[in-house]
């Protein structure tokens, strides 16, 4: 039973938490909430069809299909994070006003809001169809353990959920005046360590090279499969022994998206002085 | 910094035209009764190996190895291809995460 529960909570606790940082993140968006509920439904009615269909992303492109999926699905997440980042960083200083005011209009509130369900549904859809196959096989074995084994499962579920909504509540009591740069540097490293894991992936498809692997081992010290090392795994990334190539990938998409929220959060006077003299 | 960027982007693509050419080595392992068999692969150090994983159950495994940095799931009646190495001389346990009980083996690269 408990190691079903830890099984279990290690795949909820990586969706839980980026559920509990966009929450927090999205903050005064309108109808957020609501968003990201519609995005866990989805994610989770998505798992069971990949579930479902295992076999057949498995078999695709030669054995490695699976690889290639799940890279596919962190590369649109890493995308909407960027984008997710990009545009609270031009916003977030309105948001930060009207906080308490929720319903003032916000400008392109819609298109944010069906991003945060995309990546909701993305996150629960990865993780949450590893679980179903795991529950599926201890329902579809007949060794007389299945209801402990469940209820580990159940265990799981909640304590990971627990972990989730805790780092939600702990982001609420940030004071306003940092509140969204710290979310902001959340939900860039959180995207940096999806970009890390896609390229795990394709390194293990053998579609990228290793690039010295590992570049460093510090599972001794702090191994993934402790409480610490995992939550950093799911935080910012952290891999006990990862290759060269994850770390470029983590690089790069940590610089690319701290430039284009640099970019946006830029002063707009120059620009509508431009815009002014074309009219 | 663009130029930085530009740089970075590029490695990986050298990178990979440098390292193709060399076909890797295939080895079979079977899951069979939520155990791996054989339980113990020696693999050259050094050289990208391709492990061929069929799956005999009915229910599906998850094979890991922290030690190899590597997770997939195998479908139940079911084969996958997983790529590991180059490795260093050394012992590398892997385990079916499903069955951690009973499903356990080790590469060997010498």
């Amino acid at each position: 039973m408990f190691g079903t529960a830890v099984i279990v909570f290690r795949e909820v606790l990586e969706a839980a938490l980026i559920i509990g940082i966009l929450a927090a993140a999205t903050r005064g968006v309108p109808n957020s909430k609501r968003w990201l509920a519609a995005g866990l439904l989805a994610g989770l009615v998505g798992s069971g069809l990949v579930a479902a269909f295992t076999d057949v992303i498995g078999s695709l492109a030669d054995g490695i299909g699976q690889e290639i999926f799940n890279a596919i699905v962190l590369g649109i997440a890493v995308l909407m994070l960027a984008w997710h980042n990009i545009w609270m960083s031009s916003h977030g200083t309105a948001l930060a006003a009207n906080a308490k005011s929720v319903g003032r209009n916000i400008t392109d509130g819609t298109s944010e809001c069906s991003i945060l369900l995309v990546i909701v549904g993305l996150a629960v859809l990865r993780e949450g169809s590893e679980t179903v196959l795991f529950l599926y096989g201890i329902a579809a074995s007949n060794e007389g353990s299945q209801s402990s084994m469940l209820l580990g499962g159940l265990i799981g579920t909640l304590s990971g959920i627990a972990v989730g909504w805790l780092l939600y509540a702990g982001l609420l009591r940030v004071p306003m005046r940092w509140f969204f740069t710290a979310t902001g540097i959340l939900v860039l490293l959180l995207a940096a360590g999806m970009a890390s894991q896609a390229a795990h992936f394709l390194i293990q498809a053998d579609l990228l090279p290793s690039l010295a692997s590992p570049l460093w081992d510090t599972s001794a010290v702090l191994p993934e499969s402790g409480l610490p090392g995992m939550l950093l795994h799911s935080l910012i990334g952290y891999d006990s022994r990862p290759a060269g190539m994850q770390i470029i990938f983590y690089l790069v998409a940590l610089v690319a998206i701290f430039i284009g929220m640099k970019w946006v959060a830029r002063p707009r006077k120059p620009i509508r002085s431009i815009s002014g003299t074309i009219k | 910094m663009k130029r930085l960027l530009f740089i970075a982007l590029l490695l990986p693509v050298a990178a990979y035209a440098a390292d193709t050419g060399n076909q890797p080595v295939e080895y079979k392992l079977v899951i069979s009764g939520h155990r791996f068999q054989p339980a113990e692969i020696t693999i050259p150090s050094g050289k990208k190996v391709k492990l061929a994983v069929e799956n005999q159950d009915a229910t599906p495994e998850e094979f890991e190895s922290h030690a190899l940095n590597r997770e997939k799931v195998i479908g139940g009646r079911s084969s996958a291809t997983i790529f590991i190495g180059p490795l260093k001389p050394g012992r590398y346990p892997f385990f079916g995460e499903f069955n951690e009980a009973t499903a356990q083996g080790v590469i060997i690269a010498q």
